[in-house]
């Protein structure tokens, strides 16, 4: 028994030593531990560059992708989002139709109780109308002969909100034996904004795909970082690293993955929206020239970044966990 | 004010620091490696832990730091049930156990200081306590002045002593060795096994697996001798 005590009083002293160390140095320690897994494992990426380049390609095409249609139907967007659908008819008469048979059609029309408004352009201002805004004015007066029909603009009556009355209209309108063919307005806005709406939606769609592929990218690299570095993990857990610590290194790799495939689309994505600037701003000079091409700005870069990091992050994480649990020493 | 550390000595001496209790332990494809195995080390004992190949002498020490867990009986290490022992508290347990392994297992792309280092940083350590640290251990195993090198250029038996001052680095109050001197010569044996004597001199509890019967009948320590996963004698 005194001999027992005399070990355990030894014993005290061996680990009195031990017990050191306060607050300020573990929160010391913890940070120290922090940058060092975060530099460490920035420096793996660097010393196996032929490796971190390939899988940082595959992951900046696949953001790209995503953020690319998303810039692109943002720009769509600007240039379908002015367009107001309005309830206009455009009736286009026919050829041989003469102005006085024009004139009455749109007067004996004007008296429609359905009918707010006429306006009837003539060949004429039709013609004036196309040399100013086409950039087809030298061609145009080359013609012998004005190629433009009567038209005129009939907008129904507020109070015909439905859509059945007002396309009981254009039926009505349609049978005038002067009408060439007619047109609601609406109905082509209606079916672009519908197709922006499919396109917006496609582009979520294809975002959230290529956020899971980049998420299965990221893990199959941790998983295979883990299984080169599997000795350094088993000895760090026999000497009783917790799940957390080993995982640590291995999230901060999946970050700077995502990070840097971030920074990389972003450079694919504005460089793509450089090119295509030029040949864009002279196609819209050519119209009407209120088209300026919309590159990601300040907040969607940041959001790009950060979705790109935290995928990065997810997928390693994804990996870490099912990894982590089938591991066990020897 | 005596009376608590009286209190305390008595408290602690009660509680074994090993303590196996009928102990078995089985794996699926070769039946029992353990057959109730019970005996107990006290806080600073120090004991030898031998049998024939197979006799279950890695399976009995994997239990301690719950790299194994037993099939039936109770290992309690400091009074802790380790069969109750949740994962998440597998660490901290291990934290308590320096390991020592036959072949080293040291981290080979790191300098011998980051190897001895690890389980201070694991450990949550600062930067001037780990220095301070290792450099110690380092010199209690007689290896100062080589923290910048690496395992490579090392002997065998340098290589072991970086591994025993990684286990000892942290202060653990127990220590176990399976087969630690395996792979080397007499002599070399001799000095590791003295530097397990000195451990135990201070108060740390060691249990060396190994069947170098020469080496133990040299030493005078407690031998706990596996006969087929049975003890027969302790
Ligand atoms: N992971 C395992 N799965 C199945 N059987 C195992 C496992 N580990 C050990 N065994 C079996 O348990 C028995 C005891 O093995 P153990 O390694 O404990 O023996 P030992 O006394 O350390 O032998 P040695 O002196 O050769 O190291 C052996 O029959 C072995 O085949
Ligand atoms: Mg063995």
């Amino acid at each position: 028994m005194k001999h027992i005590n005399k070990n355990q009083i030894k014993q005290d002293r061996w680990q009195t030593r031990t017990s050191g160390g306060n607050l300020v140095d573990k929160l010391q320690a913890y940070r120290d531990l922090h940058a060092h897994a975060l530099f460490s494992s920035l420096g793996r990426l660097i010393a196996s560059p032929f490796a971190s380049v390939m899988t940082i390609v595959v992951l900046s095409v696949a953001i790209s992708l995503a953020s690319g249609f998303y810039i692109l139907v943002a720009n769509l967007q600007q240039l379908t989002g002015n367009l107001e659908a309005s309830n206009q008819i455009s009736l286009f008469l026919r050829d041989e139709v003469s102005n006085a048979k024009a004139h009455s059609l749109a007067d004996s029309i004007r008296q429609n109780q359905g009918v707010q408004e006429v306006k009837l352009i003539t060949k004429e201002q039709a013609l004036e109308e196309f040399q100013a805004y086409s950039g087809f004015g030298e061609a145009v007066k080359a013609l012998e002969k004005n190629p433009l029909p009567f038209v005129i603009q009939v907008l129904p009556k507020n109070s015909l909100e439905n859509k059945q009355a007002i396309e009981a209209l254009l039926e009505n309108l349609k049978q005038e034996t002067e009408v060439d063919f007619a047109q609601m307005d609406m109905q082509w806005v209606a079916r672009l904004q519908s197709i922006m709406d499919v396109a917006r939606r496609g582009v979520r769609s294809l975002s959230l795909l290529l956020g899971v592929g980049v998420l299965f990218i990221t893990g199959n690299t941790i998983r295979l970082e883990l299984h080169n570095r599997h000795d350094e993990v088993v000895i760090a857990k026999l000497v009783g690293a917790t799940d957390g610590f080993i995982r640590r290194p291995f999230l901060y790799s999946g970050f700077w993955m995502g990070f840097f495939s971030g920074v990389a689309a972003w450079f694919i994505v504005t460089t793509t929206m450089l090119i295509l600037k030029q040949p864009v701003e002279k196609l819209s000079g050519l119209y009407d020239g209120a088209f300026h091409i919309l590159f990601l700005g300040f907040t969607e870069t940041l959001a790009l970044l950060a979705i790109s990091s935290v995928l990065g992050m997810a997928g390693s994480w994804m990996v870490l966990h099912f990894q982590l649990q089938k591991l066990k020493p020897e | 004010m005596q009376r608590p550390l009286l209190m305390h000595c008595l408290s602690k001496t009660k509680i074994a620091m090993l303590k196996f209790d009928n102990v078995s332990m089985r794996y699926p494809e070769v039946g029992d490696v353990l057959r109730n195995v019970s005996f107990h080390l006290q806080h600073g004992e120090m004991a030898f832990l031998t049998g024939h190949s197979g006799a279950g002498k890695s399976t009995l020490l994997k239990l301690i730091p719950v790299i194994e867990r037993c099939s039936r009986g109770q290992v309690l290490l400091d009074g802790q049930n380790l069969n109750k022992a949740r994962n998440r508290q597998i660490p901290y347990i291990r934290r308590k156990v320096g390991l020592i392994f036959q072949d080293y297992k040291l981290l080979q792309d790191r300098t011998v200081f980051d190897n001895v280092a690890l389980p201070l940083v694991i450990a949550g350590y600062g930067h001037n306590e780990i220095s301070r640290r290792v450099r110690a251990s380092l010199d209690k195993v007689g290896l100062l002045g080589k923290e910048k090198k690496y395992p490579v250029t090392l002997s065998g038996g340098e290589q072991q002593r970086v591994g025993i001052a990684r286990a000892v680095v942290n202060k653990p109050p127990m220590i176990l060795a399976d087969e630690p001197t395996g792979n080397l010569d007499p002599e070399l044996s001799a000095e590791i096994m003295h530097l397990f004597e000195q451990f135990q001199q201070v108060g740390v509890t060691v249990l060396i697996a190994t069947h170098d019967i020469s080496l133990i009948t040299q030493m005078n320590h407690r031998v706990l001798k596996l006969d087929h996963g049975q003890l027969i004698a302790s």
